[in-house]
């Protein structure tokens, strides 16, 4: 079980230096630069900027700068419009922010959708379930950006309960908890369902419910454990889309997190803040992925662990 | 393990039943009301989003600063929006671009995924490893990272990309450097990104089952009266596999969708003066405490939509994997 867990952990390096070189090098390579934008930039101070950014070096030099920068200091570059802001300070202050929301999302997202699910599963057919289906269903249906204006226009703008933005206290952060979360709650509503009603109709629950065992032990001691696995799996694709459903939420409510810098970085071709972001991303990913196979080989014991 | 897809159905018993499944499937799916009403509606809309347009005295970038923003009326069904362009042209203007959208990024996420899943499994071994290491380590970046490099790269006016697409251009129109064709060039770009990065999946999804159906004697009767790789692939393999490729479709066509209007609010895919459900609905959340009609009727057709494609996707699943049917 270690050597399996080390060794999927230490699968994540090779993958995020591909990333890295792959993002380090197109950036490069697409027309255009730092400084080019409305207000030219004469040609000689262009030079000396280049020349202090080291951008005038081939791009093998740049990169292997970059990577014993990394590798030695931990260091992922200075910004250039940012004035005094490396990289390090920018992703060390809005990251937390970023985790915050989006575990906060998760946590609301896995406590409205498994009940629910299990609702619908025990249920079956009946104006519960479909209630809760449709519910879900909408859910699924309805996108962020939609959600959160009509959540701020409802709770905030006339009922006046929560505030319009920022991320400060905790009366701040539930609407775009709810809102990065919602829809992630309604398709583990559905996954849960549909994983428990096949678990239900397997022969270890008849076993349980035929040893007299209440209802309530069947279905949360015995059932839950198989019928969550799709739910498990879909948990490392579904941390992905809340990283994007984050982008949208952090924009609406004006929070302070990394997303803008995604794509601000990209539009500003401020190469290493993108490079940086980017990688931070890929790295949360490939760890959410991974902690949701270590659970699912602990959670399923057909699965082998490799 | 990594490149393994848990909790996808992967019965062969379901599939073995041969041509008979595609009827029995059919009766299944007329049977379920839900996923009928949601494909009439689709349709409806379909149709709609096509002939409304050409229909409508509105034409979705005709402007009206006199006008301005007014609520729905006789004369404006839908409203009119900030600049006074009536909302019922632009809406179902936008429709065309958000269902083209997602049938041509599905279409191409299908023909990928399909083949690089059919050829991982059925050659396994090496190629497979390879192939299946390649889709790893795309999993692992961000897809939104990896449009968005492409949408703020490749799709500037002075990229190398737009050049080609203007000398492509010169062989059909008389004057491509017309800078009208520039939005086309963009949507463009957006199916490209779009397909491009949503076939991991489908190829994952296609090469379990490929692995699935390689060992059953069908495979080795084919092979034995002499049909080469491809066949065996495309005319015998992948056949056996459509349900779960269907089911999968149908389910990308949503996600695509949703997508693009993800990609439109952030202001990175469809442009003025064109319109598509998801920059008509980040315009009108803008604006929605003074009017709110520029929000709700685009989001309500983006919702209705993609509530039908999950509806649809969900009987034809049912209907394909009597496994899983509710009974």
């Amino acid at each position: 079980m270690i050597r399996f867990v080390i060794k999927r952990l230490l699968s994540i390096i090779p993958t995020l230096l591909i990333v890295a070189t792959i993002v380090f090098i197109l950036v490069r390579l697409v027309p255009g630069g730092p400084f080019d934008e409305e207000r030219v930039v004469p040609v000689e101070v262009q030079k000396q900027l280049n020349a202090k950014y080291h951008l005038d070096d081939p791009v093998y030099k740049q990169y292997g700068d970059w990577l014993w920068a990394l590798f030695t200091r931990g260091d992922l570059g200075p910004t250039i419009k940012y004035p005094n802001r490396t990289v390090n300070e920018i992703i060390g202050l809005s990251l937390p922010v970023s985790m915050q929301l989006g575990s906060l999302a998760m946590l609301f997202a896995l406590a409205v959708g498994v009940p629910l699910g299990i609702l619908g599963a025990t249920r079956q057919n009946t104006a519960v379930d479909t209630a809760a289906m449709a519910t879900a269903m909408i859910g699924v249906s309805v996108p962020r950006f939609v959600l959160a204006p009509v959540l701020i226009l409802a709770f905030a703008l006339k009922l006046y309960i929560f505030p319009v933005a920022r991320w400060e206290t905790w009366r701040h952060m539930i609407l775009p908890v709810i809102c990065a979360g919602l829809p992630m709650a309604a398709y583990i509503a559905r996954l849960t369902r549909a994983g428990m009603l096949e678990v239900i109709r397997s022969d270890f629950v008849r076993t349980a419910r035929a040893k007299g065992l209440s209802e309530r032990r069947v279905i949360w001691k015995h059932a839950l454990r198989g019928g969550l696995l799709p739910v498990v799996s879909f948990l490392g694709p579904g941390f992905s889309g809340l990283l994007v459903g984050s982008l949208v939420v952090e924009k609406i409510f004006n929070i302070p997190g990394m997303g803008r810098y995604l794509v601000e970085a990209a539009q500003n071709r401020e190469y290493n803040l993108l490079v940086g972001v980017t990688l931070v991303y890929a790295f949360i990913l490939l760890i959410a992925n991974t902690v949701v196979d270590i659970a699912y080989a602990f959670l399923d014991p057909r699965v082998e662990l490799r | 393990m990594a490149s393994s897809t848990p909790g996808l159905p992967t019965s062969i018993e379901t599939l073995e039943k041969g041509s008979s499944l595609g009827r029995d499937a059919l009766r299944r799916l007329a049977k379920n009301r839900a996923a009928v009403v949601a494909g009439v509606v689709l349709a409806a809309l379909i149709l709609a989003c096509i002939l409304v347009p050409s229909l409508s005295r509105w034409r979705y970038d005709q402007a009206d600063l006199a006008t301005g923003p007014t609520p729905p009326s006789w004369l404006h069904w839908m409203g009119t929006d900030y600049f006074g362009r009536d909302l019922l042209a632009r809406v179902f203007f936008g429709g065309r671009i958000s269902f083209a959208v997602g049938l041509f990024a599905t279409l191409v996420s299908f023909l990928i995924g399909v083949t690089w899943g059919g050829v991982a499994g059925y050659f396994g071994g090496k190629v497979d490893a390879v192939l299946m290491r390649i889709v790893d380590v795309l999993y692992a970046i961000p897809f939104f990272i990896v449009v968005i490099l492409l949408m703020v790269f490749f799709a500037g006016q002075d990229g190398p990309l737009f050049n080609g697409f203007k000398s492509l251009l010169r062989v059909f129109v008389a004057h491509p450097e017309d800078p009208s064709y520039f939005p086309i060039f963009q949507i463009l770009i957006v199916f490209a990104a779009l397909g491009g990065i949503s076939w991991l999946t489908m190829a994952r999804i296609v090469r379990g089952q490929v692995i699935a159906l390689r060992g059953q004697p069908f495979v080795e009767a084919a092979r034995s009266i002499g049909a080469g790789h491809a066949a065996l692939i495309f005319r015998h393999l992948l056949p056996n596999a459509l349900g779960p490729i269907i089911i999968y479709t149908t389910l990308t066509i949503p996600e695509v969708m949703m997508t693009e209007a993800f990609l439109s609010f952030l202001g990175l895919g469809t442009q003025e003066p064109l319109s598509s459900w998801g920059l008509l609905a980040a315009n009108g959340a803008d604006s929605m405490d003074l009017y709110p009609w520029t929000l709700i009727f685009p989001a309500l057709m983006l919702a209705i939509s993609l509530f039908c494609f999950n509806f649809l996707g969900d009987g034809l699943r049912d209907a394909l994997d009597p496994r899983i049917r509710k009974d």
